[in-house]
């Protein structure tokens, strides 16, 4: 793992994990720093598979506590970044 | 022979399309096992066998649109399960130089198909006409594909036609996208239409306290890992599962004027679609799972119905529904019953709310749920008295 992955790239593997979930992103454009759920439907069940897959892709583990950091995909991206690289 | 037939995949489904074949003449099956997808207006099915047996043969193509009830494969039972073929196996065991004649035939059969079943490239070389072999090597298919395992039938031309055809169909997503948005709409309004026309709904709806419920499930998370984390609504699904199975006129069925109260809880989970519709199939078995196994099998079912696989066994046979809102969704609901079903329960946002305890308002997480059931079976005393079995289970979470 490496914590000079740019924040692009890792944005863009965090958008991948969520066109998981939500195909239909794949056809638009997503702010990075608007809040998620102005631009997506996501049900509970949803949030739960996202931080799932999020752990399966990235090996973090986001408790409960942090999932605040989800709010947008910039501040996920780099919540990230910033657990994987310890 | 045991007649394979396409079955009814909901209450009102009269035909389906034959997507593709999951098994070959020769392999053997049990109860269970995936036979084929079919394509419903809801949803694309994985069609389960009712029978143990060996694939004697298969009657339908991928593409066909079949009515239900169609033979569409035939199985030959296993040896031991057949009337006709124990009974002589029987006798011969007492008179030792036949016995060894009449399995013989059965013995190369047997073995063939297992090898194929294990290694289908090697065991069986895949037979194809010089045209069909061309044709494939063109579009880019493994003949293997076409036929499935175990098959030594000879391909011809059109059978790769025919599957080129299908895997165009599978991948014309905007158009495929676009008549399931229709079906679905129209199933939908099918069968709520046949709902509000046949069935006497009463109504009841209570504000409950479920601060125990969503304290309980902060603790537990805590503790767990991600994946092992529950949702509020896997707790609620349990109450009410454990609570169905008391209340006899609240889960079962209403058909041909009858109803037939069901043993177990097939909890029907109604599951809203990406891009509209919903589908609720069911959590079989529902009031013998405790929280954490209703939380895997959940969101297995909701993975599943967004994105395709659920079984027939799953959409079928559901005995009461519950539709439950989320986070983002409204105070409470009036349902609509899914007919042969005679209960709906409805289950609102959860919300923190004013509430007097012990003569003192306090902040309280507070869920309100709703009961639409059928008079033809119960009355609206029974139906109080099973919200308030549901709300009792809520209070203590960690006992379910």
């Amino acid at each position: 793992m490496s914590n000079n992955m740019p924040d692009g790239k890792l944005l863009a593997e965090v958008i991948d994990v969520l066109a998981g979930i939500a195909p239909e992103i794949r056809d638009s454009v997503l702010d990075p720093d608007a809040p998620l759920r102005d631009q997506l439907e996501l049900d509970s069940m949803d949030h739960v598979h996202f931080t799932v897959d999020l752990h399966e892709r990235f090996g973090v583990d986001i408790p409960e506590s942090d999932y605040r950091a989800m709010h947008c995909l910039r501040e996920l991206a780099a919540y990230i970044g910033a657990r994987r690289s310890r | 022979m045991i007649d394979i037939a396409l079955p009814s995949l909901g209450p009102d489904m009269e035909s389906g399309t034959l997507l593709e074949w999951r098994i070959a003449p020769g392999q053997k099956i049990s109860k269970g096992t995936i036979i084929a997808v079919v394509d419903t207006e809801k949803a694309a099915i994985d069609v389960e066998s009712w029978n143990d047996g060996e694939v004697a043969e298969l009657l339908a193509k991928p593409g066909q649109v079949l009515a239900v009830g169609t033979v569409i494969a035939r199985l030959a039972a296993p040896a031991g399960e057949m009337p006709s073929a124990s009974a002589p196996a029987a006798i011969a065991a007492k008179t030792p130089a036949p016995i060894i004649a009449a399995p013989a035939p059965a013995a190369p059969i047997a073995a063939t198909a297992t090898a194929a079943t294990l290694s289908p490239a090697t065991a069986t070389p895949i037979r194809a006409s010089p045209a069909a072999r061309a044709r494939a090597q063109t579009l880019g298919i493994d003949l293997a594909r076409i036929r499935g395992p175990g098959s030594t039938a000879v391909i011809a031309l059109q059978d790769v036609e025919n599957f080129a055809s299908t895997l165009a169909a599978k991948e014309k997503p905007d158009a495929a996208a676009s008549n399931r948005q229709q079906g679905l709409r129209q199933a939908i309004a099918t069968a709520m239409a046949r709902s509000n026309r046949e069935v006497p709904h009463y109504y009841l709806w209570d504000e409950i306290d479920v601060s125990a419920l969503t304290q309980w499930v902060r603790d537990y998370n805590a503790a767990q890992p991600v994946t092992a984390r529950l949702l509020p609504a896997a707790v609620l699904l349990c109450a009410v599962a454990r609570a169905a199975a008391e209340f006899k006129d609240m889960n079962g069925t209403f058909d041909a004027g009858q109803y037939h109260p069901s043993d177990g809880v097939h909890l029907g989970v109604a599951i809203a679609l990406r891009g509209g519709g919903l589908i609720a199939p069911a959590l079989r078995d529902a009031h013998s799972l405790q929280p954490a196994a209703t939380m895997t099998r959940l969101s297995d079912l909701v993975r599943r119905a967004r994105s395709g696989g659920l079984r027939s066994s799953e959409v079928t046979g559901q005995t009461i529904t519950v539709t439950n809102l989320g986070d983002d969704g409204s105070l409470g609901l009036l349902g609509v019953i899914y007919p042969p079903q005679v209960a709906l329960l409805g289950v609102g946002r959860i919300t923190m709310r004013p509430r007097v305890v012990d003569g003192i308002v306090a902040a309280r997480d507070c869920v309100t749920l709703s009961l639409a059931a059928d008079h033809r079976v119960s009355d609206g005393r029974r139906g109080a008295l099973f919200l308030a079995r549901i709300a009792t289970l809520l209070q203590q979470p960690e006992a379910l």
